[in-house]
């Protein structure tokens, strides 16, 4: 089974941002793999452990933006993919979207594309059913288990999520799914494993080596701002017993009419 | 000019997500500025119903695909069939709500009509030339305001974020038929079987939220059963933690929430997370019980209305970011707070 799964590298969850002229800054915060990636990562690698094949790990980033991609190599991705372009800079996430399915055809196709649930830094959660529309393949979103895995009969099952519960779909391959936090906790990268990926040399390809024209972004983010700090003054609740605390609390949110 | 604006409804077996009305509402809000006109589309099996509620929420003609290979959602003959209505009616505006599948439809809009798509939009400003979407990043550590330069515009819009209409059950208009022309074996993927959960409220809707972290699991005056391991022991005190939680979210109709924490050692299910890997939440009332306020959980509930932080360390970050808070033991503080909130609801 051929699994291409695509990460992205992102600033620390724990980063807190600012907007220094206009211009993101995540401060001295560490930039890691995208954490939701890391989920696509563990089922690409437990899929291909049961079905044989391997497993190509994919970014489009800027030159230099390497953490994604040492991370899965470091967790145990076979190969890896770089997309980066001059070009690409401010490109929305239909034009990411092209670009990666011109990538995967490049690549050769896939049994399985897949992405974790959304990136933490644009939180839009779109690429994975952007590029199966832009492919032609079933989307899968929000992917907690798979079954009935059958790779050489190009067939798979799957748990979506959704409000109200979840679905079990059967699709054929090739699909793109994307995979959610309850799959399965990922693996910690194995001391080998990061040294595998330290020494890893991997091709970097522009939009001329994907044969394709600098796709045109429609949205474009003419400001970036920090939220306004609502002025919270807090009232610690005073009680000597906790039904005391209790009771003044409930006087408080009645007064606040939030009741 | 936003002139002609198109909105997904969005619903499971033809139960409404309610947070399609609201894009209703925002839709008419639109068109009374600009002197235009609103569209609902209703697509799924046995929706007539849908198709007329959307007329009371605000539609002044609703596009309707019924037919049995809609019933179950899948994405492509859905997808398909906005194609269809979006070259019929060319909206300049096509409403979506943040829902998993109203997110879905509208990634895939923004490719088949070969435009862009600005997603999960908390604040829409519609009186200059282009409309400015305004969209938490970072989960809300910062926000970005967006313009598309193509139209139509799609825009998935945050639940909560705009009001929900006062429905007018007066209200009438005219239905126009989408052809949906597939045979059932057009689409590649079939619905084996469908799992739904309990009822109960989605994070999402909620305008009260309980949410319960690490603390959940620290109750001194709890002794766990003797056969259990640490581990054991530990998820068993967060059990009785989370049943005081909700007891007080049950007297509130409210949701259930977490931290990481909570989730990432096993209390509770990932999907009552908060946070920047899990849900971002704004509702009236937020209860934090036991929940220290890490950057990541502030990150998903600080644009909460009012904030109460109960939790036992007078320094946990979570009290400045609350409006109210409590010093004190979570376990000894919601019994006594259920009962009173019960007598006064119930006064």
């Amino acid at each position: 089974m051929k699994i291409i799964v695509c990460v992205k590298q992102v600033p620390d969850t724990a980063a807190t941002m600012s907007v220094d002229n206009g211009v993101i800054s995540w401060g001295d915060a560490p930039l890691i793999i995208n954490p939701w990636d890391e989920y696509a990562v563990e089922a690409a690698l437990n899929l291909v452990a049961d079905q044989g094949g391997d497993v190509t790990a994919l970014c489009l980033g800027k030159e230099g933006e390497t953490e994604a991609i040492k991370h899965a190599l470091a967790m145990g991705a076979d190969t890896a993919v770089m997309i980066s372009d001059p070009a690409l800079k401010g490109v929305d996430n239909v034009a990411a979207s092209r670009v990666l399915a011109a990538a995967i055809e490049k690549i050769g196709g896939a049994d399985l594309v897949l992405f974790g649930q959304q990136s933490v830094d644009t939180d839009t959660g779109l690429l994975p059913v952007q590029v199966a529309r832009i492919l032609g393949w079933p989307s899968l979103t929000l992917v907690s288990k798979f079954e009935n895995v059958a790779g050489d009969e190009g067939k798979i099952q799957v748990l979506r999520t959704m409000e109200e519960g979840g679905q079990i779909v059967d699709s054929p391959l090739p699909a793109v799914v994307s995979v959610t936090k309850d799959y399965a906790e990922p693996r910690y990268p194995s001391f080998m494993g990061i040294r595998k990926a330290s020494k890893a040399e991997y091709p970097v390809w522009n939009l001329e080596d994907l044969g394709i024209a600098a796709p045109t972004a429609s949205v474009s983010w003419p400001e970036i701002m920090e939220p306004e700090q609502k002025e919270i003054v807090t009232e610690i609740i005073p009680g000597d017993t906790p039904e005391e605390k209790a009771h003044n609390l409930v006087d408080k949110l009645i007064a606040e009419k939030v009741l | 000019m936003t002139k002609k604006i198109l909105a997904y409804i969005d619903h499971f077996h033809g139960k409404v997500q309610s947070s399609s009305w609201e894009g209703l509402g925002l839709a008419a809000a639109i068109a009374a500025d600009s002197g235009g006109e609103v569209a609902a589309l209703v697509l799924g099996d046995e929706v007539g119903g849908v198709a007329e509620t959307a007329f009371h929420y605000g539609a002044d003609q609703v596009f309707l695909a019924e037919d049995p290979i809609l019933k179950d959602f899948r994405p492509e003959p859905l997808a398909d069939l906005v194609k269809q209505a979006a070259e019929s009616y060319q909206p300049d505006l096509i409403l979506f709500p943040t829902t998993t599948r109203g997110r879905t439809l509208a990634g895939m809009a923004a490719v088949d009509l070969n435009t862009g798509v600005m997603v999960d939009i908390i604040d829409l400003d519609w009186s200059g030339d282009k409309i400015v979407a305004t969209r938490p990043i970072y989960a809300g550590k910062l926000l970005a305001k967006l313009v598309c330069s193509t139209t139509p515009q799609i825009i998935t819009f945050r639940t909560r974020a705009f009001d929900k209409p006062e429905p007018d059950t007066g209200r009438s208009g005219s239905v126009t038929p989408l052809e949906v022309g597939l045979d059932p074996g057009a689409v590649a993927t079939t619905i084996a079987s469908i799992q739904e959960k309990a009822e109960g409220v989605s994070l999402s809707d909620a305008s009260v939220i309980v949410s319960g972290g690490r603390g959940v699991a620290l109750n001194p005056a709890l002794e766990a059963p003797a056969d259990l391991d640490e581990e054991a022991a530990d998820i068993w005190k967060a059990g009785q933690g989370f049943a005081l939680i909700k007891k007080l979210a049950d007297v509130l109709g409210a949701a259930i929430g977490a931290s990481r924490a909570a989730v990432d050692a096993g209390y509770i299910e990932y999907d009552h997370q908060v946070g920047q890997t899990g849900k971002v939440v704004t509702p009236d009332l937020y209860i934090a019980c036991g929940v220290s306020g890490a950057i990541q959980h502030l990150a998903g509930m600080r644009s909460s209305k009012v904030i109460v932080a109960i939790n036992k360390d007078p320094d946990a970050p979570i009290f400045n970011f609350a409006r109210f808070g409590v010093v004190g033991d979570m376990h000894a503080i919601l019994p006594p707070l259920t009962e009173a909130l019960k007598t006064h609801l119930a006064g």
